[in-house]
């Protein structure tokens, strides 16, 4: 295959995965969309495999792409739908180890040659970029995934002076660097690059542990993003366009996730990545817990009733349904409801889950229809007329104190606003916070009905109780 | 200890005090039960249902009386009309009676009942706090009659509530006024608006503004600022200039609306009169008034207390004050629930065995006589339902501006920005300029392209960049061919890894789109 035919299979490639991206973004172009996607990076690796560049060891790339396919599939399939943050962030890892593979080879070869002095240098900076970027993802995604599989404690572990030490290992990089440059002269710089690596994986290890549960889905596509940013650098490293174009996508468009999801927890976006949120909260709400009341706890077949005779009910799902792994249950007392023409839509906060999104995967997994599955934006108007809404194992996501009170550290972020309809069951173990720690005085309001215990059980109960 | 609920003996009255699925939950909280033969049968709950919820049924009313520890009931003691002797005299030393008694009104059983020397709780004495809600029989009574007036309105009019066209004509709607709008107000409102009917309200409390409205009515405001809300939730005397206003802007709707339904009353004062008889005859032939303050007296002058009038020009005038014994079914479920509530928290244990706690607020409240001792008025509660004492302070908060970024501030990163692109542009060489173009104008495309996500498909999404970012492999599949035995080794490792990253990412996308379907 000859440069010109590598190259037109590379901008077919590039406008598939544009499509790609595109075709994701909403519901009815999706599967397209992901079509897109495999097609185009089947392009994009035939055509380098078959290309000037690759010129002996093709058997090797078989091995390694059907033992690593396998794997993948493998992995795939086996997933169990909660498990999916999980699954994504050690994903993310891979690409972050390859990229500072990819780098070190690239360091390493001695084959490659610069017509002139200052390409060698932008060449170096490139490399040192690149394996930088790779090592921060691959040690941040480690960690992401060993908070969201609960290896890893999910409270954010707040270093003193964190932020003059991120200062700190940032000039240190940027003196490597340029050390590194120097040193590439003569040969010495592959110590430089390793103490980099090893300065990088601890920079990506430290910022992931002072960030806590509730802000894991931002990390989880800053993340994203980062991966594709150590693609893109990798592309430059390597003059290779189809690299700098898709790697920039990814990137920017995971950063817009992370943009967009930060804006909906109202939240900064600089803050949630310099982390520590939720520490420093309990002061401040400690003052403004006053006797609440009580709750007013209500029995299975009390929620039957208020199910069974309401016309309009809202389901707003959270981190507990997933943990409870309720959601086919939930679609099942979706079902029987609606057979009783009883009008059952879902809420879904957009942070809801550990994951953006994660609700409408478990609730998709469950298959409850997409069309009565809402955003936050869409139906928070509606609850005035709702007459039940059950909050299924979510906390800080309905809490009125981000409206009510100034002081609250959630105060200001969007919540979904339950409390005006007519009636609220709570499905909750205990009276426990929520991951932002802070009491929630709906639990306390007059229209709440709390609904203790697991909520897989408690709704299998329900259900027995409707049919 | 042993719960007694006798029938009820006042005419007309088919309420009971409990109901077997009540009975369940007291049983739970370890009171046996006994009831009289008969006595939920006006309610249309038989002796056999309650004997199946574990009641006893016992069927001469002395033994029920001497047997039981509390005593539950609806109305307060009168003379039995069978046994000819009066309740009271069948209380006995160390017993508990529960029940309304309405202590303002009754003074002369209020002393007959101490001298007793036994405790008694009072349903209508329950304070009106957020916590005690639950065991508030006046709002759930309240709630019955105001629901059951519209009802009987609808029995005494002549016409449909809601507007219909209809190939015999067109029928237009009912225009119903609501006067007062506390709980038996909004159940009205409620009623006549889901009837169909044009609901207006007026209450001489601004707050309950948006109450009214939430439930369906207009709220008709008057050109004058006067603040009615009294403690507890309840209203308060108005001014003299208020009340001509306001009774100018009732003999205005007078003319206009074919149904009113008045609920205004003020605690422990006789019924303002609100619907003078000029207004009456300003009616339509047909219209309805129902006066649900009837036993205060009545809000409309012409109100004749427990019966129905039809006054010379055809308006008919409701003043029953027995609606929530009209839907005995309802409201014995309600009133019965109440108690259980309080019964609830006054069996901290759940052994069966009732402690009077003074300190607690809402007993405190509802405890009229305790050991024979009045206790009644309790000093005031401490917190009401609503808030009282709510003038807007002037505090002088400084109400922060949201900081306009100046414009120095908005253009700073935009300049720092392209001096570092010129300072780049100004030492790069071309081939890498070329490159970076293509960086930038992709970064500008990845942001198009994916403003608008549906929230729904953050997770998708996430995994199929994922799987696009593993386009990483081209470098290592170019640098599988370098010559050393590590760099292909290093390739190799990076071209496996990446491909459980491609087929997982993508397959995992897959398998999720899969599951969306409508």
């Amino acid at each position: 295959m000859s440069e010109g035919l590598v190259t037109v299979s590379y901008i077919g490639a590039i406008i598939l995965f544009v499509l790609t991206l595109g075709g994701l973004s909403h519901q009815e172009t999706a599967r397209k969309g992901n079509v897109y996607g495999m097609i185009g990076m089947t392009i994009a690796v035939l055509a380098t495999v078959f290309g000037p560049e690759v010129t002996s060891n093709i058997h090797l790339i078989i091995i390694a792409m059907l033992i690593g396919g396998s794997i993948g599939i493998t992995l795939a399939k086996k997933v169990t739908m909660t498990q999916m943050p999980e699954l994504v962030a050690i994903l993310h890892s891979l690409v972050g180890l390859a990229a500072v593979l990819v780098g070190y080879v690239n360091f390493m070869d001695e084959s490659i040659s610069f017509p002139t002095h200052a390409e060698k240098v932008i060449h170096e900076v490139e490399i040192y970029i690149g394996v930088l970027i790779g090592a921060v993802t691959f040690s941040g995604s480690v960690v992401a995934f060993g908070k969201l599989s609960g290896l890893i404690g999910g409270s954010p572990l707040i270093l003193p002076a964190r932020h003059w030490l991120n200062l700190g290992l940032l000039i240190l990089s940027i003196w490597i660097g340029y050390a590194f440059v120097q040193q590439a002269e003569t040969g010495g710089a592959m110590t430089y690059l390793m103490i980099m690596t090893a300065i990088a994986l601890l920079f990506g290890i430290h910022m992931v542990m002072a960030i806590g549960g509730a802000d894991m889905p931002v990390v989880v596509s800053m993340l994203n993003s980062y991966s594709g940013w150590a693609a893109s650098a990798t592309g430059f490293m390597l003059s290779n366009d189809l690299l700098i174009v898709v790697g920039a996508l990814v990137g920017s468009s995971g950063a817009i996730l992370s943009y967009i999801m930060c804006r909906a927890m109202n939240r900064n976006f600089i803050s949630v990545i310099a982390g520590g949120f939720g520490t420093d909260t309990g002061a401040v709400t400690g003052g403004t817990v006053e006797d609440q009341g009580e709750v007013v706890p209500v029995e299975t077949d009390e929620v039957a009733n208020l199910l069974q005779n309401a016309k309009e009910v809202m389901i707003i799902p959270g981190y507990g349904m997933a943990v409870a792994q309720a959601q086919h249950t939930v679609n099942e007392i979706t079902k029987t409801l609606r057979n009783k023409n009883v009008n059952v839509r879902f809420g879904i906060h957009p942070v809801a889950g550990r994951m953006p999104g994660h609700m409408n995967v478990l609730l998709a997994e469950a298959k409850v229809p997409y069309d009565i599955v809402f955003e936050m934006d869409e139906i928070n108007n509606d609850f005035p007329s709702t007459d039940v809404s059950i909050i299924v194992g979510a906390n800080d996501i309905v809490n009125p104190s981000a409206q009510e009170d100034p002081n609250s550290p959630i105060a200001g972020m969007p919540v979904l606003e339950c409390w005006k309809g007519t009636t609220t069951i709570v499905l909750k173990r205990s009276m426990a916070t929520g991951y932002a720690g802070i009491q929630n005085p709906l639990f306390f309001k007059e229209n709440t009905r709390m609904y203790f215990g697991d909520a897989k059980e408690s709704l299998d109960a329900v259900l027995k109780e409707l049919q | 200890m042993k719960i007694g609920v006798p029938s009820e003996v006042h005419t007309g009255e088919k309420r009971v005090a409990t109901t077997p699925e009540v009975i369940k939950f007291l049983q739970k909280l370890g009171y046996s039960v006994a009831i009289e033969s008969g006595a939920g049968s006006r309610a249309n709950f038989s002796d056999n249902a309650y004997q199946e919820s574990g009641a006893e049924i016992i069927s001469d009313t002395k033994t029920l009386w001497e047997s039981s520890d509390i005593i539950l009931k609806v109305r307060a003691p009168e003379k039995h009309p069978t046994l000819n002797i009066d309740e009271c005299d069948l209380l006995k030393e160390g017993q508990t009676l529960i029940s309304f008694i309405w202590p303002a009104q009754n003074e002369v059983l209020m002393k007959k009942l101490s001298e007793k020397n036994i405790n008694v709780l009072a349903m209508d004495s329950i304070p009106r706090i957020s916590r005690a809600q639950k065991m508030d029989a006046l709002s759930s009574m309240a709630n019955i009659a105001g629901y059951r007036a519209v009802i009987e309105a609808s029995h005494h009019f002549g016409r449909f509530f809601t507007g219909q066209i209809t190939a015999a004509g067109k029928v237009p709607p009912a225009k119903v006024l609501v006067i007062g709008a506390g709980v038996a107000g909004l159940a009205a409102i409620g009623a006549a608006n889901s009837l169909g009917a044009i609901v207006r309200s007026f209450d001489t409390r601004p707050e309950v503004k948006e109450q009214v409205e939430s439930v369906g009515a207009d709220f008709l405001l008057l050109d004058f600022e006067e603040d009615g809300s009294g403690e507890g939730g309840y209203a308060k005397t108005m001014s003299d200039e208020f009340i001509a206003a306001e009774m100018a802007l009732f003999a205005e709707q007078a003319k206009d609306v074919d149904i009113i339904i008045t609920t205004a009353l003020i605690p422990g004062k006789p019924a303002p009169k609100l619907i003078t008889k000029d207004m009456v005859s300003s009616m339509k032939d047909g219209s309805v008034i129902v006066d649900l303050a009837a036993e205060q007296g009545g809000n409309c002058e012409l109100t004749v207390p427990h019966d129905v009038n039809v006054t010379d020009n055809g308006v008919t005038i409701i003043g029953y004050s027995d609606l929530p014994s009209r839907l005995p079914t309802q409201s014995s479920q309600l009133y019965g629930t109440n108690l259980r509530h309080l019964l609830t928290d006054m069996t901290p244990e759940k052994d069966g065995q009732m402690i009077i706690d003074m300190e607690d607020e809402a007993v405190r409240g509802a405890t009229v006589i305790n050991k024979g001792q009045i206790t009644w008025p309790p000093p005031p509660p401490k917190l009401s339902a609503t808030p009282t004492i709510k003038p807007p302070e002037p505090t002088p908060v400084i109400v922060e501006e949201p900081k306009k970024p100046t414009l120095l501030r908005q253009s700073l990163p935009l300049v720092i920005g392209a001096l570092m692109l010129y300072g780049l542009g100004s030492v790069a060489p071309s081939s890498f300029m070329t490159h970076f173009t293509v960086f930038v104008l992709s970064c500008f495309v990845g942001y198009m392209v994916i403003w608008n996500v549906t929230a729904s498909l953050h997770t998708p999404l996430m995994s199929v960049t994922n799987a696009v970012s593993s386009i990483i492999i081209i470098g290592a599949l170019i640098q599988i061919s370098s010559s050393g035995t590590l760099l292909v080794a290093l390739a190799f490792i990076g071209i496996l890894i990446t491909s459980i990253n491609i087929s997982g990412g993508f397959a995992v996308t897959r398998r999720m789109l899969e599951m969306f379907r409508k």
